[in-house]
């Protein structure tokens, strides 16, 4: 609604959102994105080719931009300039292909409904306009709740779940999207640790049936642990790639500036991960 | 509403063979039912015998009383049926508004629409129309009362002032605009703005069989929208952005939400006034919340107290001219509000009150177990020899003061908890000490294990995400990885300070059953079948 679809203008695609005949489609590309709120730039011109069947971290400090990076890509803000493509498409041709995990804090959880209620809000697109949901919907739904470990909660109202249930059945709903690429926002932030488990747990799955996930996340020690590839941004894309190769000390001090302490932990984790290999 | 089981069996049979087809959520659909019915049998008249019995001679009947209570005047009945369905959808609009919290847009729409109905009056006084028309003053309010919405988002969306501000500056003004202008015509030949009084504060009293009818017929098509998009807009509801990224169109949905809004506000201008309008959206659907956690079940019953209140505010005002029927619709809803607000069974001041009893009924005792079993470890040597303790405790008892003193707690408050806990059989009393029972003693061990761990979760983990650990839960096992339980096991075991996990307290123990060192039951043994419970703020019914 904010973008016209500018699909006659193959010249300034990406390389890779191109079909170079290899076959394997890039889910998801970003050419020159810039995102202004009140005329002050919150991203400006990023860029970059996500690889397929890749759990992949978008990193960087607080106010980076990486939500808005996010919100740009399914269309939910305006943007100042830029194209996103994916699956080789626009992101409205292939939205069904995509699953969302916000930002836990961006909803009301007092809200009256229950955790089923709330994973049956995946389904939504697919039931259509004005058609309820059946029977076999909410099977889904407790289905996908069990997946992420709390089937047994799939009736209670969404206050009285604690915070890391809450963002399992966020990451519930995401599933029953069946989608081949998910975007989450922070899904790490302010969980208890079974929780962080079980999300890596079916991230790893995810990857395992060869889907893809861009994760925002803020716990640099973990990245190398969790993460194939890394995008880190401030304002723009400060580096992308395997994580091996890309998550270096020199790139972290580019991203964070001075704010960054962490520095010394996560070289010390990237060597213990080194030495296991 | 019990006349019309009976009297429109056949309607309500025919329509619903036509409706059928469209499933809805079933309390709605019952919902759905009743309006239809009801419209049906309204329009076809009262039922009433068809010879009067002879108690409809009485003198009172033929009172203004008894015919406004009887609704013997064909045009009370329309008019009390089109408020009713005008409380019905304000109550379920309501909901939605109350949930995207846009309350306050109403009350900024309906009280823009009073210069809208002010230059109507005056234009179609100067063009000698009819200046009293009613849905020639609707339109004006309308284009008014959205004038007034769009300045709102404009001051919104374009300045730094947020929307509490913008709601403030375009209520105020706009309604300051419409009083100035009603003087204006006060002061104008014709000088017979008297109706327009009853816009600002609702008189059903001066409604006609006419304007209830196009109440009604709009609140039902208001109705009718809401039951249609009760999917879409409790997602636009709860949650924006997901509607967003699944290709709802989010601002599209907005906008037909804000519509049934004005739908609501403006015919409801006539009966309950633009002053109080907001009540209705308002106070039924608030009022609603206490009782339920589910959304379709809330909007039932905000459509179940719009419908009450705006009955009982309307028949008042048509019984009494000079009592506006807004101020009575608002009294009336009002007590709902205050009678939800204190029995709601989920939410509801009393429930809470409950809930926080049983809350610190429980800390209590876990306090007393806990004191019990510190004693009991001290009786028996020390942390060191936490094993003896089950046997120390058969000997061991611990007196009132003894206890006391252990905690800042009063004598009262213990000795209830002391009588709880006889009354559960975790405690004896003998001799004026306590002592644990076996139930008492296995218990008491395993809060106490827990309470250490989760001190020294705090302890070691007090960087990584506390935030959000759900505390309360009646197994660590159940929030904390197996590996961190065991790292805190370590830590407890280097302190002294470990305590073996006692066999179930739900199973009785064996003779001669006892733990291995070492073993830690119930660490990795991590029953999937049973959930965490919080009752403290659990919703079990």
């Amino acid at each position: 609604m904010l973008n016209p679809p500018e699909r006659n203008d193959d010249a300034n695609l990406p390389t890779a959102a191109r079909d170079d005949g290899t076959g394997a489609e890039v889910p998801l590309s970003v050419y020159d994105l810039t995102v202004a709120y009140h005329r002050k730039p919150v991203i400006w011109d990023v860029g970059f080719d996500l690889p397929a069947g890749q759990l992949i971290g978008i990193v960087g400090p607080n106010g980076a931009g990486k939500s808005t990076l996010l919100k740009a890509v399914m269309d939910l803000i305006p943007r100042a300039s830029g194209r996103v493509r994916v699956f080789g498409d626009t992101y409205r041709e292939n939205r069904h292909r995509v699953g969302y995990v916000p930002q836990r804090e961006s909803v009301d959880w007092q809200f009256p409904v229950s955790a089923l209620d709330v994973v049956a809000m995946g389904l939504y697109d697919k039931i259509g306009w004005c058609r309820p949901v059946r029977k076999r919907h909410r099977e889904q739904a407790r289905e996908a709740l069990g997946r992420v470990g709390i089937g047994d909660l799939a009736d209670r109202q969404i206050s009285q779940l604690s915070g890391g249930q809450q963002q399992r059945t966020f990451l519930a709903r995401a599933l029953v999207q069946d989608a081949d690429l998910y975007l989450m926002d922070e899904p790490f932030a302010a969980v208890d640790a079974a929780t962080e488990r079980a999300i890596v747990e079916i991230l790893r799955d995810l990857k395992e049936r060869g889907k893809t996930a861009a994760v925002i996340h803020h716990d640099l020690q973990t990245v190398p642990e969790y993460f194939d590839y890394v995008v880190l941004l401030n304002m723009r894309v400060v580096a992308q790639g395997p994580v091996s190769q890309t998550f270096t000390q020199d790139n972290l001090q580019k991203t964070y500036g001075g704010r960054l302490t962490l520095l010394d932990e996560v070289t010390e984790a990237m060597r213990r991960r080194e030495s296991s290999l | 509403m019990w006349q019309v089981k009976t009297s429109s069996r056949n309607a309500l049979a025919g329509i619903a063979s036509c409706v059928s087809g469209v499933r809805l959520s079933r309390g709605l659909w019952v919902l759905a039912m009743l309006t239809v019915s009801a419209t049906v049998c309204h329009a076809r008249g009262r039922p009433s015998p068809e010879t009067p019995s002879p108690s409809y001679a009485f003198e009172w009947t033929d009172s203004q009383w008894g015919r406004v209570l009887l609704m013997k005047d064909y045009n009370t009945r329309i008019v009390i049926f089109g408020v009713a369905v005008l409380g019905g959808a304000s109550g379920l609009v309501g909901s939605f508004t109350l949930l995207r919290k846009r309350a306050l847009m109403g009350d900024a729409l309906s009280h823009a629409s009073l210069p809208g109905i002010a230059i109507a009056f005056i234009a179609a006084n100067w063009f000698g129309g009819n200046e009293k028309s009613l849905p020639w003053l609707l339109v004006g309010a309308t284009a008014s009362g959205l004038l007034g919405v769009a300045v709102i988002l404009v001051i919104r969306n374009q300045t730094r002032l947020k929307e509490d501000a913008a709601l403030g500056i375009v209520l105020s003004v706009f309604f300051g605009a419409g009083v100035a202008l009603l003087g204006v015509i006060q002061q104008m030949d014709t000088g017979h703005a008297a109706g327009l009084e009853g816009f600002i504060y609702g008189k059903t009293a001066s409604m006609r069989a006419a304007d209830a009818r196009l109440i009604a017929i709009t609140s039902l098509i208001v109705i009718a929208g809401c039951l249609v998009l009760f999917k879409e807009l409790k997602l636009l509801c709860f949650d924006e952005g997901f509607a967003g990224a699944q290709g709802f169109p989010v601002i599209a949905l907005d906008a037909g939400l804000m519509t049934m809004v004005v739908l609501v506000t403006i015919v409801g201008l006539q009966a309950v006034g633009l002053v109080l309008m907001i009540a209705l959206l308002v106070i039924p659907a608030a009022a609603a919340r206490f009782w339920t956690e589910t959304m379709w079940r809330m909007m039932l019953w905000a459509a179940v107290l719009g419908t009450g209140g705006s009955i009982v505010g309307g028949l008042v005002s048509a019984l009494f001219p000079g009592l506006p029927s807004g101020a009575m619709i608002v009294l009336v809803c009002s007590v709902f509000f205050f009678v939800s607000m204190m029995l709601g069974t989920r939410r509801g001041v009393i429930i809470r009150l409950i809930r926080r009893m049983r809350l610190n009924r429980r800390i209590d005792r876990q306090h007393l177990l806990r004191a019990m079993y510190e004693q009991l470890e001290k009786s028996s040597g020390g942390p060191d020899h936490a094993g003896l303790a089950e046997r120390t405790n058969r000997r061991i008892s611990v007196s009132l003061g003894k206890l006391l003193s252990m905690r800042s707690w009063s004598r009262r408050r213990l000795s209830r908890a002391i009588e709880r806990a006889v009354e559960d059989e975790l405690l004896r009393i003998q001799d004026g000490a306590c002592k644990l029972t076996q139930a008492g003693f296995t218990e008491a061990a395993r809060l106490t294990r827990q309470h250490r761990l989760w001190e020294m979760y705090l302890i070691a983990y007090a960087d990584v995400a506390t935030a959000n650990v759900d505390r309360d839960a009646d197994k660590i096992e159940h929030v904390l990885a197996p590996e961190v339980i065991d790292q805190l096991e370590d830590l407890l075991d280097e302190q002294g300070m470990t305590i073996p996990v006692p066999q179930s307290p739900h199973g009785p123990l064996s003779p001669g059953e006892t733990l291995s060192p070492g073993e830690t039951p119930g660490v990795l043994g991590t029953d999937a079948d049973s959930t965490p419970q919080r009752d403290a703020s659990g919703g079990h019914p």
